[in-house]
């Protein structure tokens, strides 16, 4: 049946959902949170749970590891695409206490989930290549103060922009939301601008909408949780944020369509030279960049981080974590092959094939990879400035509570002070 | 079957006798002599077939464009390009094999919920015995749960008698959704046809099972094929369970295969394999449905007469 | 295989499931009895609003697409039904929507209703179809009717084959016109086959949950049904939530069921072993001309 929206990933809002929180778990006092975690053991095949790779650089990984451990092959449980079917599968094996998934690609706002219900395992973090990697990455993967799963890839937003128009007008990339839109001001005055709107990003009910508001309001320097994980919607700037969006939908900055786009969506408005500036993910630049007659932007765009308040706005982190199942067997190998398949040396064999960001920083400016990957010291700036991650135990929940709220306010349904003090109140329910 | 025009005295069976009953006339066909001519006719068959094509000459023609211009809105592709089902056929999931594991599953479900089904609606319509309501509100009830909620109970069962990774998986819960639907079509179908056939046919010393099979089984092979049809397709499409259960490839059926399509990231959808696998996937299966149409009906029909 | 689940789900929607958390933030006591604070929850709790909007969605796209299944899925069978040059083709044309798999043509539409899809394209619209309001609840209704009238169609079309063509051609010298052989004749006589096929339709459509999950997407006020509703939370762990929607919706299903055979008197639990031969045989005999008023008779 579904297999739909192929665009459920992380989204990174300080979302801290419940009791929880590094600040709840974290003292001396408490004897039995950071207790060490058991020792992974048993060896033997084990199974690498995961969606798709159309690139096949997760596959070369796998056969480079099987190559050298004949005795202790790893076999590849491909899921759907869709992110909501993948992570169905994985609640379902762990609910029966199956083994018969070992390895688990999970989405790094799944990661607290799993961890709460104990359906991973804790890691040493001593045996993990961890050094190098960027630490919004890493601070993303753990759980109650422990290293839960181990970043694999990661993602951030970039805002692009049209460089030939802006040349034109005479305008630089802004930084600023004020700035965009007098940028856009300017370009739209152009007439091989005509017909053109300013501004877009992921509108639809769906993540999307999570991560482009947790983005605003970061922006705005405010926050949807605050520092003890409580939330914290109803404050100045989170209505700034709301009403970024929601006077852009008004006055025509963002056009009336966006609120049915999800990333592909806007992705194609941008292609087709419909908008100035866009929010998206790294992924476009490479279609945005075909020579093959498809895009009509190739060549005549550029990224920036995106713009915020006043000055460059905070972005959410994407990306996946590796874990191991708690119903596992074999589970010593799991943790050799997870620290084998996130090394350096293999995220950089990886960028041969994919253009998923590696999670180390080094590789990041890389001379090398970025004549391939032009953007990446532009999303370095955006990963490494991101959010701190969510621990969000009941993150479905709270995710659907902020979309609901957001697009009432977007569609015109509610005033946006009504749908944030109704969003505060129901997650704070959620959190208590 | 849609050219038996002539006066023949249809299911005659085997007693010379049955072919003089009055009522034998009954059992005949009724579409030959109801023809539709002029405009009126051809407009009927344009509009129809317009309706029901054009959603899918959409799936084609996107089917053939690149993976760049694929949301295009031009009614031809700019480019031709058959990269996506180059895509299909070339992926990590094997999709021809896939598509043979949809037809073992489909067909075995078919075949199953018919046989069950043909004799069960034999009974309920023929025969008269106890709790035959019961019978028939206990078969229904069990289509009328949502499919999802069945799928956690149904791993962890599956999961201790180690039907993981098999056929049987799929094809059982299947046949739970494929049996009401193939009991309660043919039922009402069985009922309609007339009794006096095999009432003659009984008194002409056949046994009740010569008067089910050589007269009541071909008139009720519209009835019958319709239903293998709806199951079939019923059946073919299932696509939860078909997840759940099974995570080898060598036993994945299609609609999982399409599933695990994917595009160079994750928020790409493969639109263009998806469009792909689904004329791959259609086209056969009318084709393979019009000539079984003929066949069956016209095998069923000519033993009858034997 | 038909009552574990049934049972497990029974049993599951009477606790809840609630992720407590221990001070070291990990979940304790996931499964609490709560009794039927569920159901209390979905008819007069906080659940109640979007309950009763999802019931009257789905109430909505059942009543009006198996209507319009009904009216387009009749009228493909009596074309079908004729002999006429491109039969064939109509009959393969019919299958096509019915036969393509039913996670692809819900791409398909919602891809098709795209803000710059085809559908705004060729009609010159600017009609954001997957957004909230009418126009998302007319798409769901136009992908729906087109995917599933074909179901309808080929079953009435089973029914009109084994219909006896001398009733026809009694109600010819009578003089009927084509319009009251229809309603006199061939809708009594096909009416058990419609009906079951309605039946499968109503139960169907009461459980819709694809088409408009993909199409407009999930918790949209507009198109939200009671399936998605059970699937949202079980997608959030609300297992003992999302189970009691679906007893409310299996429930509801069993009602509406009871009540389309009891109203319009299908021909479904009744038992005819009893019914009258004599009656039969005198159609048989002289088939016209009210054969409509036989065969009421026969099925009561």
């Amino acid at each position: 049946m579904r297999q739909r929206r192929p665009n459920r990933f992380a989204t990174l809002s300080a979302l801290a959902i419940g009791v929880l929180t590094m600040t709840a778990c974290g003292g001396p006092s408490d004897s039995t949170a950071a207790s060490a975690p058991e020792e992974l053991s048993g060896r033997g095949p084990i199974t690498y749970v995961s969606s798709p790779d159309s690139s096949g650089a997760a596959q070369e990984t796998i056969e480079a590891w099987n190559a050298a451990h004949p005795e202790e092959p790893v076999e590849w449980i491909e899921l759907p695409l869709d992110a909501d079917q993948q992570r169905q599968q994985m609640i379902q094996n762990a609910q029966i206490e199956s083994d018969a998934y070992t390895v688990l690609n999970l989405d790094v706002v799944w990661t607290s989930e799993f961890a709460a219900n104990r359906w991973v395992e804790p890691l040493p973090v001593e045996e993990l290549p961890l050094d190098g990697m960027i630490d919004a990455t890493v601070e993303a993967a753990t759980y109650a103060d422990q290293q839960f799963a181990v970043p694999y890839y990661t993602d951030g937003a970039l805002l692009y922009g049209r460089s030939d128009l802006l040349e034109a007008a005479g305008v630089q990339m802004p930084t600023t939301w004020e700035a965009m839109e007098q940028a856009c001001a300017a370009v739209l005055e152009l007439p091989e601008a005509e017909g053109m709107s300013c501004y877009a990003g992921q509108f639809d009910k769906n993540e999307g909408l999570t991560v482009n508001f947790s983005e605003a309001a970061a922006s705005a320097g405010g926050a949807l949780y605050d520092a003890d994980g409580q939330p914290s919607v109803d404050t100045p700037e989170t209505l700034d944020a709301l009403n970024f969006l929601v006077d852009g939908f008004e006055s025509g900055m963002i056009p009336q369509e966006a609120v049915t786009f999800q990333e592909e969506q806007g992705r194609q408005a941008f292609q087709d030279g419909d908008l100035v500036f866009l929010r998206n993910w790294p992924y476009i630049y490479n279609p945005l960049s075909a020579q093959d007659g498809s895009s009509q932007v190739a060549g005549k765009f550029t990224v920036a981080p995106i713009p915020g308040q006043d000055g460059p706005g905070v972005s959410t982190l994407g990306g996946r974590n590796l874990a191991i199942s708690s119903s596992a067997e074999n589970k010593a190998t799991a943790l050799d092959f997870i620290t084998f398949f996130v090394s350096q040396e293999q995220e950089r064999a990886r960028l041969e094939l994919s253009s998923r960001a590696p999670v180390y920083s080094a590789l990041f400016e890389d001379q090398e990879i970025v004549s391939a990957l032009p953007y990446l010291p532009t999303l370095l700036q955006s990963v490494e400035s991101a959010q701190p991650r969510p621990k969000a135990v009941q993150y479905g929940a709270a995710t659907a509570a902020i979309q609901d709220a957001v697009y009432a306010a977007i569609t015109g349904k509610q005033t946006p002070e009504e749908s944030l003090a109704g969003l505060q109140i129901q997650l704070e329910e959620l959190a208590n | 079957m849609s050219t038996v025009t002539q006066e023949v005295p249809a299911p005659p069976g085997r007693a010379p006798q049955i072919s003089k009953a009055p009522h034998v006339r009954a059992g005949r066909r009724a579409q030959p002599a109801r023809t539709l001519h002029g405009a009126a006719g051809v407009a009927a068959v344009v509009l129809i077939g317009v309706y029901c094509l054009a959603p899918f000459y959409w799936m084609l023609v996107s089917s053939l464009r690149r993976s760049g211009d694929i949301f295009d809105t031009t009614l031809l592709p700019s480019v031709f390009s058959v990269e996506s089902y180059v895509k299909v056929f070339s992926g990590s999931s094997d999709f021809a094999h896939a598509l043979v594991n949809s037809l073992i599953v489909a067909a075995t479900t078919t075949a199953l919920a018919l046989v069950f089904a043909i004799f069960a609606a034999y009974a309920i319509s023929r025969l008269n015995f106890r709790f035959k309501n019961v019978i028939l509100a206990v078969i229904i009830a069990t289509s009328m749960f949502p499919g999802i909620s069945v799928v956690v109970p149904l791993l962890r069962l599956f999961s201790d008698i180690g039907w993981i990774n098999t056929y049987q998986a799929m094809i059982v819960p299947s046949l739970s959704f494929a049996i009401p639907l193939a009991v309660y079509i043919l039922t009402t179908f069985m009922k309609q046809l007339p009794f006096d056939l095999e009432e003659a046919a009984m008194m002409d010393g056949a046994t009740k099972w010569q008067a089910f099979r050589k007269i009541l089984l071909p008139l009720a092979a519209p009835g019958i094929f319709t239903t293998a049809i709806l199951t079939f397709i019923q059946s073919w499409n299932e696509f939860i369970i078909a997840l759940s259960m099974v995570n080898d490839p060598a036993v994945q059926t299609a609609t999982v295969a399409i599933s695990k399509f994917t595009g160079a990231s994750e928020f790409q959808a493969p639109y263009g394999e998806q469009m792909a696998a689904g004329v791959i996937v259609t086209i056969p299966l009318v084709i393979m449905i019009l000539i079984f149409q003929r066949r069956i009906v016209e095998g069923l029909t000519s033993g009858a007469t034997k | 295989m038909i009552f574990y689940p049934l049972l497990s789900a029974v049993g599951q929607s009477l606790y809840s499931a609630e992720s407590r958390l221990d001070e070291n933030g990990f979940v304790v006591d996931r499964e609490v009895f709560v009794g039927l604070e569920n159901y209390a929850e979905i008819f007069v709790g906080a659940q109640s609003e979007r309950f009763y909007n999802a019931l009257a969605n789905t109430t909505f796209f059942t009543v009006v697409s198996v209507a319009l299944e009904t009216v387009i899925g009749v009228a493909f069978a009596l074309m079908m039904n004729r002999a006429f040059r491109g039969r064939a083709f109509l009959r393969a044309a019919v299958l096509v929507p019915w036969a393509i798999p039913t996670a692809v043509s819900g791409l398909l539409w919602r891809w098709m209703f795209q803000a710059d899809g085809i559908v705004n394209a060729l009609s010159g619209s600017q009609v954001l179809w997957t957004a909230e309001g009418m126009a998302a609840q007319a798409a769901v209704i136009i992908a729906e009717v087109w995917k599933t009238s074909p179901f309808i169609g080929l079953l009435v079309l089973a029914g009109l084959q084994i219909i006896p063509e001398e009733v026809y051609e009694a109600a010819k010298l009578d003089g009927a016109s084509a319009w009251k052989q229809f309603w006199a004749i061939t809708l009594p006589l096909v009416k058990p086959a419609l009906m079951v096929a309605v039946l499968f339709r109503l139960l169907d459509a009461l459980r819709m949950f694809d088409l408009p999950f993909v199409l407009v997407g999930p918790r949209k006020e507009s198109v939200e049904t009671l399936s998605i509703l059970a699937w949202d939370s079980a997608n959030q762990l609300q297992y003992g939530a999302a189970s009691a929607f679906s007893i409310v919706l299996l429930l509801y299903v069993s009602v509406i069921v009871y009540m389309f055979v009891r109203l319009l008197g299908a021909d479904i639990f009744q038992s005819d072993a009893t019914r009258p031969q004599s009656s039969r045989r005198r159609r048989a005999v002289s088939p016209a001309p009210r054969p409509a008023a036989h065969h009421q008779e026969e099925t009561r």
